[in-house]
């Protein structure tokens, strides 16, 4: 009994120090003057730009990447192809990735001196330093997670029920639309919402391909960089708990979609 | 199993299907190849071409410059050491959680996937912000290797917990009640019963953690400063060679980061695939 109460202790211990503490104290440290000060700093018009973009880039990023999680889900769990195993791997590859790589091979990708890159400015499109570049860093960072929450969930479904489907003459569209996705939709909301969270919360490849100018190409995080770098920490640690907020909700919602049955 | 039979329908369904969804599949691979080739492909190839395009010497010559070389080594050494004690200490927490009934275990479980939802710069922003120059414990890891593990502890704990904390809840009691019977203590049980039992699932987390660590930048940027030599981690330096516009020299950098993180997927599914067939 001794040994399970220090035990006890010891993770405790540990998850203060680690976890909570560092939590607590931005909470503490924002709000120490009262909601005000806080209100004050996430309602500046650099925070707005700054959270208006985040939300623009979500508004774009997670579809594209839900889109692609299902159709990449479907095929990988129902075709057997040459070079399959490969597919796989590389919608992984960006979990083992680190974001600045990633920005880096974009900007290498989309930059002035870049592999498209003069094409797309000519085309008068510029990419790095730009919105796009923000999206796109963000739909790669955020790209393998519809694809692992769905692989195991279709595979489970089994296929039963869209044949009888197709017998009965809906077109493959009507059969994953009104078949499929309703069967495997907490799966398909749990990687939704991990894919939106990851890109709320992107900041090492947005900043490399991101110009970081207030107002215009700063996203939340690097806001909430750009804002500590000047010593305005209140600025900071609001945006930090604003950002904070999200992931609880995020984690929150998780679990209860757990509870549900998914995984 | 039951994909398996569902798999394996009599030749006229077999008909069916491919005429219902021959077309759409192959047209949903055609989307999800171009897609990724863009996505993924494209951007790794332009990287691996400019870190080795001009020649093998010249991407040497970059990985071996004095600095690259002292931001690698930091990387694997503050890597190491957060990863060895959160195999630790996420070991023993996930056994507090799956054996020890306490009030509030369930909000410890949720709080645990807090740093996977958790923007890194907010991570950085929060461990300064207890542990930093004007912090309330009056302790300053602002700017050193201490600083820099902190925050890799941080962002991995919850690989090393989740990794062990499924297979512990898995696991038969039952060798552990023979053990006792036969007059073993806890910690003899815990060394030769459960540790072992724990292993692979203990080596995948270090694996999952140390991929994620190696490359981690928002967590540590803060933290680290920018101090070439002492507390650069490999991802740091990347990011100061793109600004000072020396795209091949991050390049060469990058590649050994991408190159390091694939052998660890690789050992990782290797150990996977191991814990797999012994469940099997």
């Amino acid at each position: 009994m001794k040994a399970r109460f220090g035990l006890r202790a010891i993770a405790g211990v540990y998850l203060a120090l680690v976890l909570v503490g560092p939590l607590v104290i931005v909470f503490w440290s924002a709000f120490r003057h009262g909601v005000g000060p806080v209100w004050d700093a996430i309602s500046s018009p650099d925070a707005v730009a700054a959270l208006k973009l985040t939300l623009l880039t979500a508004a774009i990023a997670v579809p594209a990447n839900t889109i692609f999680g299902i159709l990449a889900a479907l095929v990988l769990a129902r075709r057997r192809f040459p070079g399959r195993r490969a597919v796989s791997a590389l919608i992984d590859l960006p979990l083992a990735l680190s974001p600045v790589v990633v920005g880096l091979a974009l900007v290498l990708v989309w930059g002035r001196a870049g592999w498209f890159g003069p094409w797309a400015i000519n085309h008068g499109v510029s990419v790095i330093f730009s919105t796009p570049g923000i999206v796109l860093a963000t739909m790669v960072v955020s790209l393998p997670f519809v694809t692992r929450e769905l692989v195991p969930v279709l595979r489970e479904l089994g296929i039963e029920q869209q044949e009888a489907a197709a017998t009965l003459g809906a077109n493959p569209l009507q059969i994953v639309w009104r078949i499929t996705l309703p069967a495997v939709r907490y799966g398909l909301i749990y990687g939704v919402v991990l894919t939106t969270a990851r890109v709320i919360g992107e900041f090492g490849a947005v900043a490399v391909v991101s110009g970081n100018i207030a107002g215009q190409s700063q996203t939340m995080t690097l806001y909430v960089e750009d804002r500590f770098q000047e010593f305005d920490l209140v600025g900071a640690y609001s945006a930090s708990v604003l950002l904070a907020c999200i992931s609880i909700a995020t984690v929150v919602v998780l679990r209860l979609l757990n509870r549900r049955g998914v995984q | 199993m039951v994909t398996r039979a569902v798999d394996a329908p009599g030749p006229a369904m077999r008909r069916r299907r491919v005429r219902a969804n021959g077309a759409g599949t192959s047209l949903s691979l055609g989307v999800a190849v171009v897609y990724l080739s863009l996505i993924v492909l494209i951007p790794l190839a332009a990287l691996a071409w400019k870190a080795v395009g001009g020649g093998w010497s010249q991407f040497w010559t970059a990985v071996t410059s004095p600095e690259a070389v002292a931001a690698l080594r930091l990387t694997f050494e503050v890597t190491g050491a957060a990863v060895a004690i959160n195999a630790v200490m996420g070991t023993l927490i996930a056994w507090v959680l799956v054996r020890d009934a306490f009030p509030g275990r369930a909000v410890v479980d949720v709080l645990l996937d807090l740093p996977f939802a958790l923007p890194t710069i907010v991570a950085g922003l929060t461990l300064l912000s207890l542990y930093g120059v004007n912090g309330p414990l009056g302790v300053n890891i602002a700017y050193t290797k201490a600083g820099i593990v902190l925050a890799l502890m941080f962002v991995t704990l919850p690989f090393s917990v989740r990794a062990v904390q499924p297979v512990l809840a898995a696991l038969d009691r039952d060798m552990e009640d023979a053990a006792a019977t036969l007059g073993a203590g806890p910690f003899t049980i815990a060394r030769r019963v459960v540790l072992p039992n724990l292993a692979p699932a203990i080596l995948s987390g270090i694996g999952l953690a140390f991929s994620r660590a190696i490359g981690e930048f928002g967590a540590v940027v803060l933290i680290a400063g920018n101090l070439p030599f002492k507390t650069e981690t490999a991802s740091v330096y990347i990011f100061g060679q793109i600004e000072n516009d020396n795209a091949q020299g991050a390049a060469a950098a990058a590649l050994v980061l991408l190159v390091a993180s694939l052998v660890l997927l690789v050992i990782f599914g290797f150990l996977e695939s191991r814990v797999t067939r012994h469940e099997g």
